[in-house]
């Protein structure tokens, strides 16, 4: 198996995790977990300075997920990656657990709370900040969504980053086109994406997030010490991998049936 | 109140190299004293204040005790989520300061009144919320808020104001600051009324009765304690302040009335009105009802009606 196969399977098994923790849970947000799996298991397999015996290793790569709805198939990465027992999946959502329905700091490898949007690339710029001042290693990877680029303060941050150089600050939007209620295009537009990002004088990387032999290529070569901060503009489908969820707007809020639940690991090559 | 701020930030600053000034492109002739002396340690981050607040909060991450800094409502109510979800939610180390609290930017209109602050921040959690009467208050404050891990809100007056006490004071967070004994009446006073409180209590004095004045730089925590001793002991517990509801009144009366005791109590406080007339600090606040005559006033129609 090529190491590209190997960390597209990883991404399956995440799938598969964040089904049954969304079935189980009656939970929603699935087709925003879905699209986001392949950049996860490139990140956190691949791509990331992380230690799951040291979450808090001083000179780690940081990771915030600022589309924090996506936390089913964060914790599942983290579980998988050995921050957390993976036993503690069966607990998503459940009352007590840790794992809420959105990024919970506290639990082993999330590094910072969300939920409400726009809040993740702001925090990201301040911790890189401090890193590039205090000359300390360590990249900022923040994962945010399409829609909520609707929100102020990312383009607020945007404008921030390439002020101090934060060359260190990696953001990477999971481009599924659907938002809340509808296509980002019809609901708010925020095409030419790529164009506004180069305006705002980041380094622009465009790759289909759900590739991961793109992904690997655009994150193994990324500049270092450039002066610039990099934005992955990564083009996703939302519901990624089980065929009647892709690019269905009704992923973002339902639930699984017992029988689609079946079903969608039936088509991840997962064992129910 | 803006002077000692940044002199005793800088003085803290020279021992300890984590404290940070994030600034949201105000503070123009006074916060150079700061970015001069600590440039690693300054940034403006530009008119955005919900990025300044998230950087602030990324900052504190990395160890830093961060200062954010601005006018008004401006560091307060233009990033309140930024403040709850990723300072307070976080328990981060960030202390937001807002100069020109209260009506002290009068003729720049209600947008630049900070008059619902207090009892905003004090409904975070983990929010320790300061609002000093003077500038040595306002030092010992910032010592305070340094020596504490954790958010803090600090409410400045603007430039000028003159030292009400007469020497430095003992700042305690949740700890009153006692300046007139007396026994009939308790006025409570936090920010800037404490002027207002002394001089309305002389008068009371001459009309004899029995006047004591604290002042509660302290918002959250409260001095529950000091509260309740007014609370057994005297007539009439009044508070004043430069705020609306939800401010210093709205919080001693919450003691006040679990605790059961029948000591009245009256609040000095703005009117909920909003004012589109221009008009100096003194001039704005008395329109809504707070002033030395009407701290006297409240008083005397309670107990010589």
């Amino acid at each position: 198996m090529s190491e590209i196969e190997r960390l597209h399977s990883v991404a399956q098994c995440l799938r598969a995790r964040a089904v049954r923790m969304v079935h189980k849970a009656r939970a929603s947000h699935l087709g925003s977990c879905l699209s986001m799996a392949d950049i996860l298991a490139c990140l956190y397999w691949q791509v990331m300075k992380i230690d799951p015996a040291n979450p808090v290793l001083p000179d780690r790569d940081r990771f915030i997920l600022s589309k924090g709805h996506g936390a089913a198939i964060l914790y599942a990465a983290l579980a998988e990656r050995g921050f957390f027992p993976i036993e503690e999946l069966d607990t998503y959502c459940q009352s007590g657990a840790r794992l809420n329905g959105h990024a919970t700091s506290g639990v082993p490898g999330v590094e910072f709370s969300t939920g409400s949007l726009g809040h993740g690339l702001p925090v990201g710029c301040g911790i890189a900040l401090a890193r590039k001042r205090a000359g300390l290693p360590g990249r900022t990877f923040v994962l945010l969504s399409d829609g909520e680029l609707d929100e102020g303060s990312n383009w607020e941050a945007f404008l921030f980053a390439p002020q101090h150089h934060l060359d260190n600050l990696i953001a990477i939007i999971d481009y599924n086109k659907i938002q809340s209620f509808g296509r980002t295009k019809d609901v708010l537009d925020l095409d030419p994406l790529a164009d506004k990002l180069r305006a705002f004088r980041w380094d622009v990387r465009e790759v289909n997030g759900n590739d991961m032999q793109e992904l690997c290529q655009t994150f193994n070569n990324l500049p270092i010490g450039s002066g610039r901060p990099i934005v992955i503009l990564a083009h996703t489908i939302k519901g990624k991998g089980i065929s009647f969820m892709e690019d269905q707007l009704i992923w973002h809020y339902k639930s699984p049936s017992d029988e689609q639940l079946a079903a969608a690991l039936t088509e991840l090559g997962a064992s129910a | 109140m803006r002077t000692a701020f940044i002199e005793e930030l800088c003085l803290l600053a020279e021992n300890d190299p984590s404290i940070w000034l994030v600034c949201g492109d105000l503070g123009f002739s006074v916060l150079e004293q700061f970015s001069d002396r600590f440039p690693d340690r300054y940034l403006n981050a530009g008119v955005a204040e919900q990025n300044m607040t998230g950087i602030a909060a990324g900052l504190a991450l990395e160890g830093k005790t961060v200062f954010t800094y601005s006018i008004a409502n401006f560091p307060v109510m233009r990033c309140l989520e930024q403040i709850r979800n990723d300072v307070c939610y976080h328990g981060l180390n960030v202390k937001i300061v807002s100069v020109g609290g209260g009506m002290a930017y009068g003729t720049h209109g209600y947008s630049h009144h900070g008059v619902e602050d207090l009892g905003v921040m004090r409904c975070l959690p983990n929010m320790k919320v300061v609002a000093p009467a003077d500038p040595f208050e306002a030092r010992a404050a910032v010592q305070a808020l340094v020596a504490d891990h954790g958010p803090g809100y600090l409410r400045l007056g603007k430039a000028g104001e003159k030292n009400v006490h007469s020497q430095p004071v003992q700042f305690e967070f949740g700890r009153a600051i006692p300046v007139v004994q007396g026994s009939q009446v308790m006025i409570f006073s936090t920010g800037g009324t404490l002027g207002i409180a002394l001089e309305a209590a002389r008068d009371l004095q001459a009309a004899g009765l029995s006047v004591a004045v604290s002042s509660m730089p302290s918002l959250a925590p409260l001095d529950r304690d000091a509260i309740l001793a007014a609370a057994h002991t005297a007539k009439l517990v009044v508070t004043v302040e430069e705020h609306g509801p939800g401010g210093l009144g709205s919080a001693v009366a919450e003691v006040m009335a679990e605790s059961g005791l029948g000591c009245l109590l009256r609040m000095v406080r703005l009117r909920h009105e909003i004012l589109k007339t221009a008009g100096s600090q003194e001039f704005l606040r008395a329109s809504l009802g707070v002033s030395r005559q009407h701290l006297v006033d409240t008083v005397l129609s309670v107990l010589r009606p």
